[in-house]
């Protein structure tokens, strides 16, 4: 299994950048996501791994040797397309098999490879369907077999799920990293879908506008997100962001409230904005909670029962509005005011001039 | 008001007659065109008739049958239309699809090109013969000017020579045709999605096993379509030849002088109108002729289904 690097690789067309110049190494055996809306360069980003797209400049390395130029059928690499591209006049056992006898391999062999991998996506009884004739997930349990059949050093997916129904998604996310375990192969995989990349990665590559944002575990990203896009982006719904004004340890939020910042933060904050400057305050929905003692007071906006907890939309002022998460025991009439309290350690800090988060621990 | 009156008016006529009205014209012209001269013919060629002469229909059985499936003489027609046909589609589909991979990639100018490779397909074939005719001329045509040959007494004689005739008869159809049969070819592999040859690429597919194993099958249905239209329009062909050589030249087979390039359809043509006027023999080989093409049709159309269900 390889180690790839991407050392300054960028993709222009024209004047304006696809990708703009990144460096990212994904480890041996790793599982990489890349994660950001369409036309963020994701998918660019992968086809120039793959050779699918040539770069305009930079190098990629797979094991330390320059593959910048080579044609992708000479990097050992497999990639399953977003809608599933099966030759379609093979069937699912001539798909597979296709790999194996483009290199020559002795029919026996393959015979008993193709088997092999069928059972373990467990598509046997398929074999002999063409693909037009078989639903979005087994056409895509195909396009996965006919990737695995020959053991290449890493695999590319782009968006392998996106062309699938909702119910089809659930379990083929399931098998993909069961599969990812157990071949233990270096994965980097596109979606558009956080939940996707929050479910799958081991690492999660944030892109948007041609930009990686931020390059980091699923809890990372989740808990500490670099930058606001990042914190908006990551999470359903995204992070709470409101606009506020520091001064003397304290966020005046919209409403007449006023936010206590813990004291752990004076230092980063200080450094970052000073110690009278704007400032936006994040936190997660699930980083609130209702207390009638609590700091912020607003009014119940609306709320939406989502089975196991209920996601409260509370209204600061008529321009701001907070998720907040609650259980589902109480009932909270419209209109009705409600106060709630943060959690200290899950409380961040935006400098709203560079959108970038601040760091307790000073920037790094 | 009228704008209310007019439907009102309509609506009298129902759907069934409305589809009636247009239906039948067509039921009653298709009857007076096609079906009753089909008929008729049939019915001829079971009988001794000439069209020119009073004396009515006698029926005479399979006799006129016999005679076109057992004499040498139309035996030969058959043989030269075989000839031709197997030779002049392979050619066609060789030249015509080798064109179509030239031009698959676009180009600046391929459009241009593309329109005027398709010049020839769009000209009349007695155009086509009337100037080929001076093409193939050994004394100021430029074809053997263009062989390189520069004395008109040991120039090839293209169509008097009887073992170019048929050749040269070939040549002219290839020009003409092999556009068509591109035109078919560029539409089957334009159809091709190139995230097959994407995959492809990835499951390192040398550029001979993609052509094989992708670019092949998947233009395939066009390719028998393009076949199958070829091969039946040799079948028919005479306007070129009439055009070319006329049926010439003619050679002693045996004891028999036989007309190198006379098509079936020639043949025909030549005992169906006078002087010989035998419509009731010319009858039953067209006949003949219909049902060799029914079945090589057939046989065209069960490779087609085969290769779309695989």
């Amino acid at each position: 299994m390889a180690t790839i690097e991407l050392m300054n690789v960028e993709k222009k067309f024209g004047s304006s950048y696809a990708v703009k110049p990144m460096n990212m190494t994904i480890h041996s055996g790793e599982f990489v996501v890349l994660l950001g809306p369409s036309g963020c360069g994701k998918t660019t980003t992968l086809r120039m791994i793959s050779g699918l797209e040539a770069v305009t400049d930079g190098q990629i390395l797979f094991d330390g040797k320059d593959v910048t130029w080579l044609h992708p059928s000479d990097r050992d690499i497999a990639f399953v397309f977003q809608f599933f591209a099966l030759y379609s006049h093979m069937t699912a056992r001539e798909n597979i098999a296709f790999p194996l006898q483009a290199q020559g391999e002795p029919r026996d062999s393959i015979r008993k490879r193709v088997e092999e991998v069928a059972k373990m996506l467990r598509i046997e009884h398929l074999m002999n369907a063409r693909p037009g004739g078989l639903s979005g997930g087994d056409q895509q349990r195909v396009a996965l077999a006919r990737a695995l059949v020959r053991r290449p050093a890493a695999f590319l997916m782009d968006e392998p799920l996106g062309a699938l129904d909702a119910e089809f998604r659930e379990s083929m996310r399931a098998e993909i990293k069961r599969l990812h375990i157990e071949q233990n192969a270096t994965t980097v995989y596109v979606t558009h879908d956080q939940i996707e990349a929050m479910a799958m990665g081991d690492r999660v590559v944030v892109m948007s506008a041609a930009v990686v944002q931020q390059n980091g575990t699923p809890a990372e990203v989740y808990h500490d997100p670099a930058n606001l896009f990042v914190a908006k982006f990551i999470g359903s719904p995204g992070m709470n962001l409101i606009q506020g004004h520091y001064a003397d340890g304290k966020v005046a939020l919209p409403g007449d409230n006023h936010y206590t910042v813990p004291a752990d933060w004076y230092t980063a904050i200080h450094e970052t904005i000073g110690r009278d400057g704007d400032i936006i305050l994040g936190f997660r929905p699930e980083a609130a909670h209702i207390s009638a003692s609590g700091p912020i007071a607003t009014t119940v906006y609306t709320t939406d029962l989502h089975g196991s907890y209920t996601m409260l939309h509370l209204e600061l002022n008529r321009d701001t509005i907070v998720d907040v998460r609650a259980g589902r025991g109480t009932n909270y009439p419209i209109g009705t005011p409600a106060r709630f309290d943060l959690d200290p350690a899950m409380v961040r800090f935006f400098d709203p001039k560079t959108e970038a988060a601040i760091h307790k621990g000073g920037n790094p | 008001m009228s704008s209310y009156s007019q439907p009102a008016r309509r609506r009298h006529l129902g759907d069934k007659r409305l589809i009636q009205m247009f239906i039948i014209p067509t039921v009653v012209l298709l009857i007076l065109m096609n079906v009753f001269p089909l008929i008729y013919s049939l019915y001829l060629s079971f009988t001794e008739y000439s069209a020119i002469n009073p004396t009515p229909p006698q029926w005479v059985g399979l006799d006129n049958y016999k005679k076109v499936l057992s004499d040498n003489l139309y035996w030969h027609n058959f043989a030269v239309t075989g000839r031709y046909a197997l030779i002049s589609v392979s050619l066609q589909m060789i030249v015509g699809f080798g064109l179509a991979m030239l031009l698959k990639e676009k180009f600046k100018g391929s459009g241009l090109l593309t329109t005027l490779i398709l010049v020839p397909m769009m000209l009349s074939p007695a155009v086509v013969g009337a100037f080929w005719k001076n093409i193939f001329n050994p004394s100021f045509g430029i074809f053997d000017q263009f062989l390189g040959y520069s004395d008109p007494n040991t120039a090839p004689e293209w169509l008097g020579d009887p073992d170019l005739a048929l050749w040269a008869v070939v040549i002219v159809d290839v020009w003409m045709w092999s556009p068509f049969v591109m035109l078919l070819s560029l539409a089957g592999l334009s159809a091709i999605p190139d995230y097959l040859y994407e995959a492809a690429a990835i499951d390192r597919a040398s550029a001979w096993f993609q052509f094989r194993r992708i670019t092949l099958p998947q233009v395939m249905p066009l390719l028998l379509i393009a076949v199958l239209f070829r091969t039946i329009e040799a079948f028919k062909q005479f306007d070129l030849v009439m055009g070319l050589t006329g049926g010439g030249p003619s050679l002693l087979q045996g004891t028999q002088a036989v007309n190198v390039t006379e098509t079936v359809s020639v043949k025909l043509f030549r005992l169906a109108m006078p002087p010989q006027a035998q419509t009731g023999l010319s009858s039953a080989m067209a006949y003949v002729v219909l049902v060799i093409i029914i079945a090589i049709s057939n046989l065209y159309i069960r490779a087609l289904n085969k290769v779309r269900e695989g």
